[in-house]
């Protein structure tokens, strides 16, 4: 029997039917060290010639058990290890963790705080999404936007080094407030790279929006729908491409986002265009928002009045007796949180995440759980690739901004 | 038996009503709802809430261990519906010596991986999940990590 040449043929050969090539299904694995699956994610995929019959995920290769070690941390020692699991967007976990605490302890945060998280979780927002889009263009064949990208995160990495003296783990929320008073000419710094950044996200458009290729790959691809996703757990900008209008920065707001005034974008396509759309015009929301936040900053404190939790002034602490010994408790001690249990749900630039700590009246907490948007998500990935073809998947995972060590913990 | 100052709460009242078994306490702490319930009637209550209560989403399965009480374990729930925007916890409390609860992947997809993760790090079973086996760690790995009683460091011997 020769290669399939009549229509027939090869719609008997599309159909399985035995030929001399064989069975046609085979297992392709992908991973865990595929430049594409964005970490190390392992995708063990059934094909039919290139069509995907089933997909099984692997996960866990990152796994450190971070939850394990929250429970010998005390509660402010515990706030270095959030950074470490979404390392794309370190100021989310940090804020998360310290609302959740917050919420434990009853402790009121100023305004000036709260304003501060607000504009530098925004630009952990931006920082997010352009690694997400330079990757996911570079994994489609697009390398100059992934340039371009990292050029400008690397302004926003120089923002965070400033204020923390970080630049990726910043752990610059803590228990109470901020790590350190914001730095001087902040604001200018702040300013300079929000006044020009919403014209390089033109320039990314320039690049994308229209070109052919792109919408070739992307536009109708790994399509799943709003039910499916809702039931398997996915969260975030995936929903928002279906239409849905889900942010918790709207409907459950937290740290004071209920004074800005932004937009929460949606389409309805559920494609990866469509997911690609929203995050571009999140990233224009986010603007707003820091640009808001850097303007109406309010003056004030920069952390909670409450010497039981909060370090006292350096210049308190090497000149009153009373502020030394709080600074030698809380340090060596740390400092109790009354017993109880708070769901404390964020949108992080992925979705949901949300923190579950379970206090027994110690210093340390009993529990943390982090529901993470990265494991909710990935459920979804066999329902959206599978009956796809192969060259899709990679558009597919790229559209869903998953972080392994997000996913393993 | 729900508690007295829970009634006002429309969903607790819901769930009391709609089988009275089924609520063996609860609390309202710092702005949030927990509701707990005999392992036997998960599922069923589960269902209740996502098909009549609008929680269509799950947003977490966890558990919390309470070494050395007994019950020891607590799984925990935390729905999400979205429309209106509210949030629950279920609890069930479960036995140390081979824990086991009945799986709500029948109710919602999503109780899949979570309820791997419970399985892998604390070792208690969920009947009729379709799929149980660990998930983050190792398919040979020994213990769970995430019991109080697993240690924090040292090397095997």
């Amino acid at each position: 029997m020769s290669a399939p040449e009549t229509p027939e043929e090869m719609a008997a050969a599309a159909e399985g039917a035995p030929s001399e090539f064989g069975p046609r299904r085979m297992v392709l694995n992908m991973g865990p060290q595929h430049p594409s699956t964005h970490g190390v994610l392992r995708l063990v995929l059934d094909l039919d010639g290139e069509n995907i019959v089933n997909c099984q995920l692997d996960i866990g290769y990152l796994h450190t058990g971070i939850e394990k070690e929250f429970e010998v941390k005390t509660y402010q020692q515990a706030v270095t290890l959030t950074d470490r699991v979404d390392y794309l967007a370190p100021l989310s976990m940090n804020l998360g963790y310290c609302l959740a605490v917050e919420k434990l302890l009853g402790l009121e945060i100023p305004p000036r705080a709260q304003w501060m998280r607000v504009m530098l979780t925004e630009l952990t927002r931006l920082n997010s999404h352009l690694v997400w889009l330079g990757t996911h263009a570079l994994d489609i064949g697009a390398m100059t936007v992934f340039l371009y990208c990292f050029r400008e995160r690397e302004d926003i990495l120089r923002i965070f080094e400033m204020f923390s003296g970080q630049r990726m783990m910043t752990s610059y929320f803590r228990i109470g407030g901020l790590a350190l008073e914001p730095p001087r000419g902040w604001r200018e710094r702040v300013k300079t790279f929000i006044d020009v950044f919403p014209s390089r996200i033109d320039e990314y458009e320039d690049l994308l929006t229209n070109n052919r290729i792109w919408i070739g790959r992307t536009r109708g691809v790994g399509v799943i729908s709003l039910e499916d996703m809702l039931d398997l757990g996915v969260t975030g900008p995936m929903l928002r491409a279906a239409g849905l209008k889900i942010d918790a920065r709207k409907d459950e707001p937290y740290s004071s986002y209920e004074q800005f005034d932004f937009e929460v974008p949606t389409r309805a396509e559920s494609d990866v265009y469509a997911r690609y759309q929203v995050r571009m015009e999140e990233m224009r929301q986010s603007v707003r928002i820091v640009r808001q936040a850097m303007d109406g900053m309010p003056s004030g404190p920069w952390k909670a009045e409450d010497q039981h939790v909060v370090l006292p002034d350096r210049e308190k602490m090497k000149t009153q007796m009373e502020a030394l010994i709080y600074h030698f408790k809380i340090v060596t001690e740390g400092f109790r949180v009354p017993e109880g249990e708070v769901y404390q749900a964020i949108e992080s630039p992925r979705g949901e995440l949300g923190f579950y700590v379970v206090s027994d009246g110690t210093a340390k907490p009993y529990r943390v759980h982090m529901r993470t948007p990265s494991f909710g998500n990935l459920q979804g990935v066999p329902r959206m690739v599978e009956g796809s073809l192969l060259a899709d998947v990679v558009a597919a995972i790229g559209s869903m901004d998953f972080v392994l060590g997000d996913t393993d913990r | 038996m729900l508690p007295d100052n829970l009634r006002k709460h429309a969903v607790a009242a819901a769930v009391e009503a709609f089988d009275a078994d089924a609520v063996t306490g609860g609390k309202y702490d710092r702005k949030e709802l927990t509701l707990e319930t005999p392992p036997a009637k998960i599922v069923s209550v589960c269902g209740f809430l996502k098909y009549d209560q609008k929680f269509v989403r799950l947003s977490t399965v966890t558990a919390v261990d309470r070494y050395p009480a007994e019950p020891r374990f607590e799984v925990v729930y935390h729905l999400h519906s979205i429309e209106p925007c509210q949030r629950l916890r279920l609890k069930c409390r479960v036995r140390g010596e081979d824990p086991v609860i009945e799986s709500v992947t029948s109710v919602w997809r999503s109780a899949n991986w979570y309820e791997r993760e419970v399985f892998d790090l604390f070792g208690i079973k969920f009947v009729n999940h379709p799929d149980l086996r660990r998930i983050l760690l190792p398919d040979d790995w020994e213990g769970h990590p995430l019991r109080k009683d697993y240690p924090i460091t040292g090397t095997r011997v």
